[in-house]
C-alpha cells in the first residue's frame, strides 16, 4: 500500500470520476459528514455542491482554503495557485488527454495514425537490422537455414 | 303622379360596398378549427335569405341514353317485363353486392410517392465503409441519393476497383471524412433506369409466351457498355483531381485504396467514423 497523504480536507483538489461533471477537478470547500463533501470548481465548471465522496478520486493538490469559503475565495486561491496549469501538467491529466485523443479519431485519423507507426517501425527495423549485422555473431538472429547449410 | 316602383333588395343583388372583405368566420390559434360552426355561419350570414338558383334543365333523353352504359331493349314473352338493359361494354366485374367501400382516411402511398430520407451524415463528398456486397470492406466516395433512395458512389474505380454504383444507406457507415465534390460535374444520364439491371429480353419473351425452351441459356455473360466506360473515366479524372486539390492528397489516395476491418479489440459501437 502506497503513503496516505491524499486526504479529504478542506482545499483538496480531487477529480469527479462520474456524473454530469465527469472529468473535471474541483476543491472540495467542506466535509458535510463521513461519505459526502461540499465541492466547488468555479474555474472548471463545477458548480458548488454536495457531491458523494464514491465519485471522488483525490488529486495531490491541496488548496490553503478556509472551511466553507465562497465561490469567489475558491476562485482567487483557484488562480493564485495556477491550478489549470500544474493539473493540465501531471501525467493522469496528460493520460487522460491521450484517452480521449484517441476516442474521437475518425477512421481516417486511425488510418493516418498506422500508416505512421508502420513507417516508423519500419525506420527502426532497418536500423536494427544494419546495428545486427556490423555486431558479433553471438548478437545475430539464429538464422534456420545456416544450421542446415553447414550439415 | 306614377308611384316609383321600390325594388326589394335581393339577397345576391344587394349593392356592393366599398369597403374591403371581412371574412365572417376565422381559424382559432392558426388550428384547422373555425370560430363558427356551419350552421351558426348560416345564420350569421343570413344565408336563409339567399334564394336558391335554379340549375340549368338535366340533358335530354336521347343524350343520356346515349352516355348510359346499356342500352334497353326490348324482349317477347308475356311474363319477361317486357324490356332488358344490355350493356354495350361487358363490364370487369359484376357484383352480386355493393362493395362496401372502407373510407380511406390516409390513402397507401405507392413507392414512388414514399419520402426518401437520407442520414444526416450522409452528405455529396463524403468517404463510406461499404459494409456488404461484392466491394465490402471498401472505402469509397459519396457522389449523390438517387431518386430511388439509394446511394450512388464511386471507388474512385483507379483507386480500389469499385465502379459507379448504386447502393443501400444501410449497408454502409458514413465517416466524417469529406471531399469537396462541389467541382466534380456529374453526367446527367446517372440515375436509376442507368443502373437498373437488365433481363435478357429472349427469356422475358419466353415466360410471356411460354413457348421457348426453358433450359435454353439465353443470357450472355455480362459486358460494360462504353457509355459505363466514358462515365466512369469523366468521374474518376474530375474525382481524382478533388483528391488531390483537397488537404491529405496523398494520405486520402492511400486510405481510400485501403480495406477497413476490424481489429481485436476495437469496439465498432465505441468507435468514431
Amino acid at each position: 500500500m502506497g503513503k496516505l497523504d491524499k486526504f479529504v480536507q478542506v482545499g483538496r483538489v480531487a477529480f469527479i470520476a462520474n456524473g454530469a461533471d465527469s472529468g473535471k477537478v474541483c476543491a472540495i470547500a467542506e466535509i458535510v459528514d463521513q461519505n459526502r463533501v461540499l465541492i466547488d470548481g468555479p474555474c472548471t465548471g463545477v458548480r458548488r455542491q454536495v457531491c458523494d465522496m464514491k465519485r471522488l478520486h483525490l488529486t495531490g493538490f491541496h488548496l490553503p482554503l478556509p472551511h466553507s469559503s465562497r465561490t469567489a475565495v475558491v476562485r482567487r486561491k483557484w488562480l493564485a495557485a495556477k491550478l489549470d496549469e500544474r493539473w493540465t501538467g501531471t501525467s493522469w491529466a496528460k493520460k487522460l488527454e491521450a484517452r480521449r485523443l484517441r476516442a474521437s479519431m475518425t477512421d481516417f485519423d486511425r488510418f493516418k495514425c498506422a500508416r505512421a507507426k508502420q513507417i516508423r517501425n519500419r525506420i527502426v527495423s532497418v536500423a536494427m537490422g544494419s546495428l545486427r549485422k556490423t555486431s558479433s555473431p553471438k548478437l545475430r538472429k539464429p538464422n534456420k537455414k545456416r544450421h542446415l547449410r553447414k550439415a | 303622379m306614377a308611384p316609383k316602383a321600390q325594388k326589394k333588395p335581393q339577397g345576391k343583388q344587394m349593392a356592393k360596398s366599398s369597403a374591403p372583405h371581412k371574412p365572417k368566420n376565422s381559424a382559432i390559434n392558426a388550428s384547422r378549427l373555425m370560430k363558427y360552426s356551419r350552421a351558426r355561419i348560416f345564420q350569421r350570414k343570413a344565408a336563409y335569405k339567399v334564394k336558391k338558383v335554379k340549375t340549368p334543365a338535366k340533358k335530354s333523353a336521347e343524350k343520356a341514353a346515349a352516355a348510359a352504359a346499356f342500352v334497353v331493349k326490348k324482349i317477347g314473352g308475356d311474363k319477361n317485363g317486357g324490356e332488358r338493359k344490355v350493356y354495350k361494354k361487358t363490364p370487369k366485374s359484376l357484383p352480386t353486392q355493393v362493395a362496401s367501400r372502407k373510407v380511406q382516411l390516409r390513402p397507401k402511398k405507392t413507392f414512388k410517392k414514399h419520402v426518401r430520407r437520407i442520414r444526416s451524415n450522409l452528405a455529396p463528398g463524403a468517404v463510406l465503409i461499404l459494409l456488404a456486397g461484392r466491394h465490402k470492406g471498401k472505402r469509397v466516395v459519396l457522389l449523390k441519393q438517387l431518386e430511388s433512395g439509394l446511394l450512388l458512389v464511386t471507388g474512385p474505380r483507379k483507386l480500389n476497383g469499385c465502379p459507379l454504383r448504386r447502393v443501400s444507406q444501410r449497408y454502409v457507415i458514413g465517416t466524417k471524412t469529406r471531399i469537396d465534390i462541389s467541382k466534380v460535374a456529374l453526367p446527367e444520364r446517372l440515375n436509376d433506369a442507368y443502373f437498373r439491371r437488365q433481363r435478357s429480353a429472349k427469356k422475358s419473351a419466353a415466360s410471356a409466351g411460354g413457348s421457348a425452351d426453358i433450359f435454353a441459356k439465353s443470357d450472355a455473360a455480362y459486358a460494360v457498355s462504353a457509355e459505363r466506360r466514358e462515365d466512369q473515366a469523366a468521374v474518376d479524372k474530375a474525382l481524382m483531381g478533388a483528391i488531390k486539390a483537397s488537404g491529405d492528397g496523398p494520405m486520402l489516395r492511400s486510405y481510400l485504396r485501403s480495406l477497413f476491418s476490424i481489429k481485436s479489440g476495437q469496439r465498432p459501437h465505441a468507435m468514431v467514423f
